[in-house]
């Protein structure tokens, strides 16, 4: 999120499009009746299905899934064509105006450079015009034809309502009445918020969703306000904190990245990290990055990371590949090629695509190791539960082993919400039998791998074997001395860079923040987003100090939110080029002549002129960005495109399937139906329900009572079609696998009429498997397709054909 | 935001309402106290509610109760009824507003009213089983319940269900343990939304022409309270976007009232029965003493000797 | 030829009621007041004391209805063993139409009775509709085992129909045993078997006169 879940019920407009917050964030949805009940706000909701959100929407359109991209240009083409756009917002805060290279340009759903062989493009074209003093050009007139504006606005003028339409199913009418009350935002005394999650996120070109939405955002002028923002809502209460930490192969804790193998030397890897300014005055702050990633090279390893080894940089792991994802390593593990898995938190049987597939690899490894509070479908991939988990035990050899570890509610630590909060929690409970926590399973392992690597040795035993590990107990580190860490301390006494003899902070004090980080060695920190958190003051995450100045809706003494506490990101964005708030009674941080000051606090240099430096400071243009240059593997601007498996074809670009750039490993493809498949007619989806969490409430004995078995849900339209009654059997499959299930016969699917076709959607709940106190059921996975989004390789849970039909009951 | 209880206070409070303030106790007589409790109510704003069950998890989980994992059954909701062990339920009804040519998802926690006149009182044949406290709160005395099931026929929103096992019937007390300790109920506490929330009946009335308001500003013209005047309003309420047509709300009653079939049963017809009863045995009485017993005589024996004796 | 049924005496014996029909009424008997005080147990406050005889109000519920199952099927038996004399006659219209007669015992001024007089047979044949209607609606409203078959508004209209016909019968048993305190020799009837033929010229004078010609009751076990 952008802003906070707080600060939702500041909003005049709340979009719930590619999410359904009422059903998978209950609590978080107070907000938005907050919103509705104080302000008099409307909820708009656009999906494929009437969902929960849509109960108590003011107004709700349908959408074919995986076209959200077309319905957002086609309001973003709608604002264009009417004038509802926040012109000195655009002009100031964005790249409208900034000159593209004359190679860039798009034709037939592509950008330029595009190698079809690779499924990727040379982004060579996708820049800005640089003048001679190497800054980038601007026409903020907005008139030369090359400025991103002009680009943009030819690029989303063919997105008309009737092309809307036909693309996304969504009648003209609604969408046109949408577009009118999404445009009424562009009143710099308007905001609307856009709520999103796996809705937009789980597509094989997901990351442009979201991006459409934003661009649209800040055209509007929506982006670093009160009750405005782009807010993505989180799945699970501590998945913003697994991103924030770099849980991913290619990242390192606070968004740095894993070095890639073209990248062998330290000074390689830096040079491409220099983000340098791109227009005069702007802050760039990714300049600091040595700072971030020396004091993360310190926290790791401590006296054995030093300037001479250029911090140790040989230690880290170099990507030969983009990302060793999840989707990559089940593949692996399905051709042979993994010999284990260390499963963390973790349910692929469940959570990932193509069941069978993962079912497959799982079968391949020599040994699983699952760690978790619950017993897992995964756990036991190997046992045979019939048409549920049809495993032939006795071919598999896979060693498993399962290690018990503790729930959230019985151990101590903090968890990052989609707000960014990171708060802190208490134990509750004793963990239950032999279960201990994930902290003392991994010093375990840590202990013995070390003990392994100085007796035996090895190709590079260093970075096991020089692995700072500073706890009092090395076998149980406590979650405060890993809180205290990422926030980062000092490794020598602090000077005042003014006067060198004035100590501001003696050596092994915590920092108070991540500007006090250096690139010297003299601090260690192994996540500087979240450096602030825990400083000599205190463990600032534990604060429960719920008063809230003027009722602005931001709570800044409540727990600590990344960076440096400030609730709503790029804030400077919501004052003028003089400093004076658009919108008086929506007051964040203004400029009083000196200094940036006000209710949070400030994204920006306190000191930095407003007519100087831009709202954007981590990009180099000091801007946002419309265009955002070779950022996207798209290309710099979003581009409609069908999900793999689509009932119709793009009519933007009749010959892409898919996304043109993502990743599909052959032996998926072969698995994929065609565009159009009469074998498998209907558009599925996936999806959560309020009643369940994942894979996990199926063991709660409540949560069970209340959502206690399978179904699927379709129109009444396609029921009647196909004999199917209510509350009666369906099988559905798709080309991967099929599945039985009840039948929830509904009023709210309807058939979207797209491209001249009718369009039936069928909509498959997530949460049943084989294991719990729920009717054992089938996994939507088991039907779902194995490709990716191409930026992040989340599954495209979202958007798959199927075929359905009416079955007798199974006798148990 | 509708200011939320306070936490409860950590250490014993005597209650705030007991048996010495009872307004009506079943199959029995009682002299309400002088004073009156200020009357409670929870407001159940249906326009706000997103259906998401935590108020019937919540309810389950301060009483204990542990309903039987079910079956789908073609809709959201679940279980599919009320049960004994299930005291509140969200109600799924899918509706096209021929107005509008929209869908409407009509989600309604369901549930007892807590009437001011409380049918399932009325009909109660067990002394104290059913009591109406002075703050409306109508609860189910289980050691005092019989499990007769005529609380069942006297409610006008079929709410009361007795359990097969252990013959007690069952519904929603607004957790009046909870309440008398000065919290709200457990479905008030965990509705994420402010869809429920609970105080006096005043202040509830005064919160939902708020929400009527700001419902009639986005065009539904009928919105309104529901508390049914029919049994002396409720000190459950709704917030209903189409007040005129309660019945589209999962049949919820438009006009509810006690049965005029129970009013007869357990009204005047009773007292009437025992009358005649009574009548019946008095009458016997003073016929017995008017008349005397009816005895055969010495000159019926004859002529029955000499019938007999004739035919011999 | 004289009926077996009566005994040349003096005075004269008349067997009225066999063995097993005695059996018969007083389990009969026995169950329908059990019936009864279970069932004023939930008719009225002023009566919720009787389930006290039962161990309590949920022991008095729960036994209601199988003290009206066992009246039920007894009374069955009962019926067809009565049903035969209890016929409506001529004779009974005209006895009907001298309650004044009937009130003061006065039988000289009424037709002779059979084996049952009209009062008699407007008892039997009450109690038996208000039995089959007692069973009906309490079936309806047995919600042990019934509760699911019928519709709630059924039910409060069973419930009431079932306690109106509940107070007709009660008000019918207590003009039944009332007749049977107040007409000296009937109880004798249910208990030995046997009345005197005294009470038989008085109160059944056709019903001796019939055993006199030689025709056996059919409710005494052929000779």
């Amino acid at each position: 999120m952008t802003n906070a879940w707080t600060d939702i019920k500041n909003t005049d407009l709340v979009v719930i499009m590619g999410g359904n917050a009422a059903e998978a964030h209950p609590c978080g949805f107070k907000w938005v009746t907050e919103a509705k009940a104080t302000r008099g706000a409307k909820l708009v909701v656009v999906d494929p299905r009437f969902t929960r959100s849509a109960a108590v929407a003011d107004y709700y359109a349908p959408i074919r899934q995986g076209t959200d991209i077309a319905f957002l240009f086609g309001v973003i083409n709608y604002c264009m064509q009417n004038n509802k756009v926040q012109w000195e917002y655009l002009k100031s805060f964005t790249n409208a105006a900034f000159l593209v290279n004359d190679g860039f340009g798009w034709a037939d759903g592509l950008f330029t450079g595009y190698d079809e062989t690779k499924r990727d493009y040379d982004r060579s074209t996708w820049s800005y015009q640089i003048g001679p003093d190497g800054y980038a050009l601007v026409d903020e007139t907005l008139q030369n034809p090359r400025c991103v504006w002009n680009l943009l606005k030819e690029h989303v003028a063919k997105y008309t309502p009737e092309m809307v339409e036909r693309i996304c199913g969504t009648p003209k009418d609604k969408f046109l009445k949408i577009a009118a009350m999404i445009a009424e935002t562009s009143s710099p005394t308007k905001a609307m918020t856009s709520m999103y999650a796996l809705g937009w996120t789980q597509h094989s070109k997901g990351s442009q969703n979201i991006r459409t939405m934003a661009m649209l955002q800040l055209i509007l002028g929506n982006i670093g306000i009160r009750g405005g923002g782009m807010n993505a809502l989180r799945g699970h209460s501590n998945i913003q904190g697994l991103t924030d930490l770099g849980l991913m192969s290619n990242l390192i804790p606070g968004y740095l990245n894993i070095p890639k193998e073209t990248e062998a030397t330290f000074d390689a890897y830096m040079s491409t990290r220099a983000y340098k300014p791109l227009r005069p005055n702007q802050i760039s702050y990714w300049q600091n990055y040595k700072k971030f990633f020396v004091s993360f090279m310190k926290s790791m390893w401590g006296d054995a990371a030093t300037a001479e080894n250029n911090w140790a940089y040989d230690y880290l792991p170099k990507l030969d590949v983009p990302d060793y994802d999840v989707l990559r390593a089940f593949d692996m593990a399905f051709n042979g090629k993994m010999n284990g898995y260390v499963m963390q938190g973790f349910n692929p049987l469940q959570a990932f695509p193509n069941k069978a597939k993962l079912a497959a690899g799982l079968s391949k490894l020599k040994f699983l190791v699952v760690i978790d509070p619950l017993e897992t479908e995964t756990a036991r991939f190997w046992e045979n539960h019939g048409p549920h988990n049809p495993a032939d035990t006795k071919a598999i050899q896979t060693e498993v082993i399962q290690l018990p570890s503790t729930c959230f509610a019985e151990d101590e630590g903090s968890l990052v919400n989609s707000g960014r909060w990171l708060q802190w929690h208490w134990a509750a409970a004793a963990p239950p039998g032999k279960a201990m926590s994930d902290i003392w399973i991994m010093a375990q392992l840590h202990k013995r791998l070390k003990a392994l690597y100085e007796k035996e040795g090895g190709a590079l035993p260093d970075p096991i074997v020089k692995l700072k590990w500073p706890y009092a107990n090395p076998d149980d580190p406590t979650p405060d001395e890993i809180a205290r860490e990422m926030n980062g301390y000092t490794l020598s006494a602090q000077y005042d860079p003014k006067d060198a003899t004035k100590m501001t902070l003696d050596k092994g004090k915590q920092l108070p923040g991540f500007a006090a980080l250096k690139d010297d060695g003299s601090t260690a920190c192994f996540c500087w987003i979240y450096s602030g958190c825990y400083t000599e003051a205190g463990n600032m995450m534990a604060r429960r100090d719920n008063t809230d100045k003027d009722n602005v809706g931001l709570f800044p003494n409540w727990s600590y939110s990344w960076p440096a506490n400030r609730r709503i990101l790029y804030n400077r964005a919501s004052a003028d080029l003089n400093g004076k708030s658009w919108d008086a009674s929506r007051k964040l941080i203004e400029w009083d002549g000196a200094k940036w000051s006000g209710y949070d606090v400030p994204d920006m240099l306190p000191t930095a002129k407003p007519q100087d430096v831009g709202p954007f400071i981590m990009n180099a243009e000091g801007t946002s960005r419309l265009f955002t240059l070779g950022m996207m593997r798209e290309g710099p601007f979003p581009s409609h495109y069908e999900p793999f498996e689509s009932p119709v074809a793009n009519v933007i670009a009749p010959k892409i399937r898919g996304n043109p750039v993502a990743r599909v490993f052959p032996n998926d493809l072969a698995q994929m139906a065609n565009t159009g498949d009469a074998e498998y007619p209907y558009a599925a989806t996936t999806y959560r329900l309020t009643e369940h969490f994942h894979y996990w409430t199926k063991n709660v004995y409540q949560n069970a009572v209340a959502q206690p078995e399978f179904f699927v849900e379709i129109s009444e339209q396609l029921a009647k079609e196909k004999g199917v009654q209510h509350g009666g059997w369906v099988r559905v499959w798709s080309k991967r696998g099929s599945v039985n299930a009840k039948a929830v016969v509904t009023k709210r699917i309807k058939p979207l009429v797209c491209d001249g076709k009718a369009i039936h959607v069928v909509g498959i709940p997530i949460h049943w498997g084989f294991v719990g106190l729920t009717k054992p059921g089938y996994p939507a996975n088991t039907l779902t397709p194995f490709v990716g989004d191409a930026n992040t390789q989340t599954p495209e849970f979202k958007a798959f054909l199927v075929n359905i039909e009416a079955i007798a009951a199974p006798t148990a | 935001m509708f200011p939320p209880l306070p936490n409860p206070p950590t250490q014993t409070t005597a209650p705030k309402f007991g048996p010495a303030d009872l307004m009506r106790r079943s199959a029995s007589t009682v002299t309400p106290p002088a004073q009156r409790q200020t009357e409670v109510a929870k407001l159940i704003d249906i326009s706000k509610c997103i259906g998401c069950k935590a108020c019937q998890v919540a309810c389950n989980e301060w009483n204990e109760l542990t309903p039987p994992i079910g079956d789908n059954f073609g809709v959201y909701q679940n279980p599919s009824d009320l049960l004994p062990d299930q005291w509140t339920l969200m109600r799924f009804t899918e509706w096209d507003n021929p107005q509008t040519g929209n869908l409407e998802w009509l989600i309604r926690k369901d549930g007892c009213m807590h009437c001011e006149d409380p049918g399932c009182l009325k009909a109660c044949p067990a002394p104290g089983a059913i009591v109406q406290y002075t703050n409306g709160i109508v609860d189910f005395i289980s050691e005092n319940c019989i499990g007769c099931g005529y609380c069942v026929k006297g409610c006008p929103f079929n709410i009361p269900r007795i359990s097969k096992t252990t013959h007690k019937a069952k519904k929603c007390t607004l957790c009046s343990d909870r309440v008398a300790v000065g919290q709200g109920p457990a479905c008030a506490k965990a509705c994420p939304t402010q869809a429920i929330v609970f105080g006096t009946k005043d202040d509830m009335k005064k919160w939902a022409s708020g929400r009527v308001d700001d419902l009639k500003s986005r065009g539904f013209a009928n919105a309104g309270l529901y508390d049914p005047a029919g049994v002396g309003g409720t000190h459950v309420m709704y917030v209903l976007p189409h007040a005129d047509q309660p019945q589209l709300y999962a049949n919820l009653p438009a006009d509810p009232k006690i049965d005029p079939l129970v009013g007869v049963w357990k009204g005047k017809g009773k007292v009437a029965g025992l009358g005649a009863m009574a009548l019946a045995v008095l009458a016997g009485v003073l016929h017995y003493l008017k008349n005397g017993p009816e005895v055969a005589t010495e000159e019926d024996e004859r002529k029955a000797k000499s019938l007999v004796d004739g035919a011999v | 030829m004289l009926s077996p049924q009566i005994h040349d005496s003096y005075p004269v014996a008349v067997d009225r009621y066999s063995g097993l029909t005695r059996l018969n009424h007083w389990i009969n008997a026995f169950f329908f007041v059990a019936l009864v005080l279970s069932g004023l147990a939930f008719y009225s406050p002023y009566t919720y004391f009787l389930s006290g005889l039962f161990g309590g109000g949920a022991n008095a519920r729960m036994l209601h209805p199988w003290f009206g199952v066992i009246v039920t099927i007894s009374f069955l038996f009962l019926f067809f063993r009565f049903v035969g004399g209890n016929g409506w006659k001529p004779r009974d219209t005209a006895w009907m139409k001298n309650p004044g007669a009937v009130l003061s015992g006065d039988e000289e001024a009424l037709p002779e009775a059979g084996k049952y007089n009209a009062g008699q047979k407007i008892v039997f044949w009450s109690m038996t509709m208000l039995i089959i209607i007692m069973i009906a609606t309490g079936l309806v409203i047995w919600d042990q085992y019934f509760a699911a078959y019928t519709s709630i508004e059924v039910k409060r209209a069973a419930v009431l129909i079932h306690s109106v016909a509940a107070t007709a019968a009660i008000i019918v048993l207590i003009i039944h045993i009332y007749a049977a305190i107040w007409v000296w020799g009937s109880i004798g009837a249910m208990t030995s078997g046997r009345v005197t033929g005294g009470w038989a010229w008085r109160h059944h004078r056709k019903w001796l006169r019939d055993l006199v010609a030689g025709r056996v009751d059919g409710d005494m076990p052929k000779a």
